[in-house]
């Protein structure tokens, strides 16, 4: 079944803050076993310029994939998400995420297309801060397998 | 790693290389990063789902690959705030099988570009298995 065009260009409001914790990116760092002091340790993450612990780079997905989560496990879209598959990934970041940020997204539905018999659907996330600070924007293309036409 | 001598921008050329790593991938690093992202599809963990669903196996998350790719790009430069862009195509999966030898992630990196404000593009290749599973993996870094 194709994914229902009409959901190009619609904007989410903005999801409920996210406080971003010590504890949480240390154990994001755990999972991907990066050692990295600037994850960890505040005096460390002070030394290079940063106000408390900094995250990972890729750390952002855990905002915007739940934030995702709206667009994609709407039934209207029709996407079958247990043939889906993560196509494409790109952060582009103003400043690290921290310890302490207060974080909230608003989604965009960029693209969807059929290709090779797979449905594909591209999002925006744009994070800031609940104060209006630009943190990053995540883009995210989600495949579903062997669904389109089929 | 920390302590080693970290990269200015005066000092890289276009085709320098990053020091390159392999990181080993077992179902257990997959079940944490499950844990840590939030991301508890079962083709992650479940081989009897993936199986189901087509895979040859339980395969790792894109964003686990993606991950352990920039630890190349964060070594390197000391800073993780250094990293301004980061993008990546997944075109293979990771297959994790449940033995003891796992899986590997191998990882190159090299310096494509420089751009201007002391900034540099690195081009990005992860391998597993002899293939590789991740296409257009580039990241923009500013060095001091």
């Amino acid at each position: 079944m194709p994914l229902d065009q009409s959901f190009v260009g619609r904007t989410y409001p903005p999801t409920a803050p996210y406080e971003v914790g010590r504890e949480k990116i240390r154990e994001f760092a755990e999972a991907i076993g990066d050692a990295n002091p600037a994850y960890r340790d505040p005096d460390a993450a002070r030394a290079l310029g940063h106000p408390d612990v900094i995250a990972p780079p890729t750390f952002g997905i855990v905002l915007s994939m739940t934030a995702g989560r709206q667009v994609i496990a709407d039934p209207d879209l029709g996407l079958d998400y247990s043939r889906v598959v993560h196509g494409e990934q790109r952060f582009v970041i103003n400043r690290p995420i921290r310890a302490g940020d207060r974080l909230t997204v608003i989604v965009t539905v960029e693209n969807i297309r059929s290709a090779a018999g797979n449905d594909m659907i591209t999002t925006r996330g744009d994070v800031t801060t609940v104060d209006g600070e630009p943190v990053f924007t995540a883009y995210s293309t989600l495949v579903a397998r062997g669904t389109a036409g089929g | 790693m920390p302590g080693s001598a970290k990269p200015r921008y005066d000092d890289v050329e276009v085709g320098t290389e990053l020091p390159g790593q392999t990181f080993p991938v077992y179902r257990v690093n997959l079940v944490m990063y499950a844990g840590a992202s939030g991301d508890f599809n079962p083709i992650h963990w479940n081989e009897r789902f993936a199986t189901a669903v087509g895979l040859p196996n339980v395969i790792a998350h894109g964003m686990f690959t993606m991950a352990e790719t920039a630890r190349v790009l964060t070594d390197w430069v000391g800073d993780p705030g250094a990293i301004e862009e980061y993008g990546v195509r997944f075109s293979r999966p990771v297959v994790v099988p449940d033995d003891d030898r796992g899986a590997t992630i191998e990882v190159t990196g090299t310096v494509a570009e420089k751009l201007d404000g002391n900034r540099v593009r690195v081009d990005l290749v992860a391998r597993s298995d002899g293939q590789a599973v991740l296409t257009r993996a580039r990241a923009v870094l500013r060095l001091p």
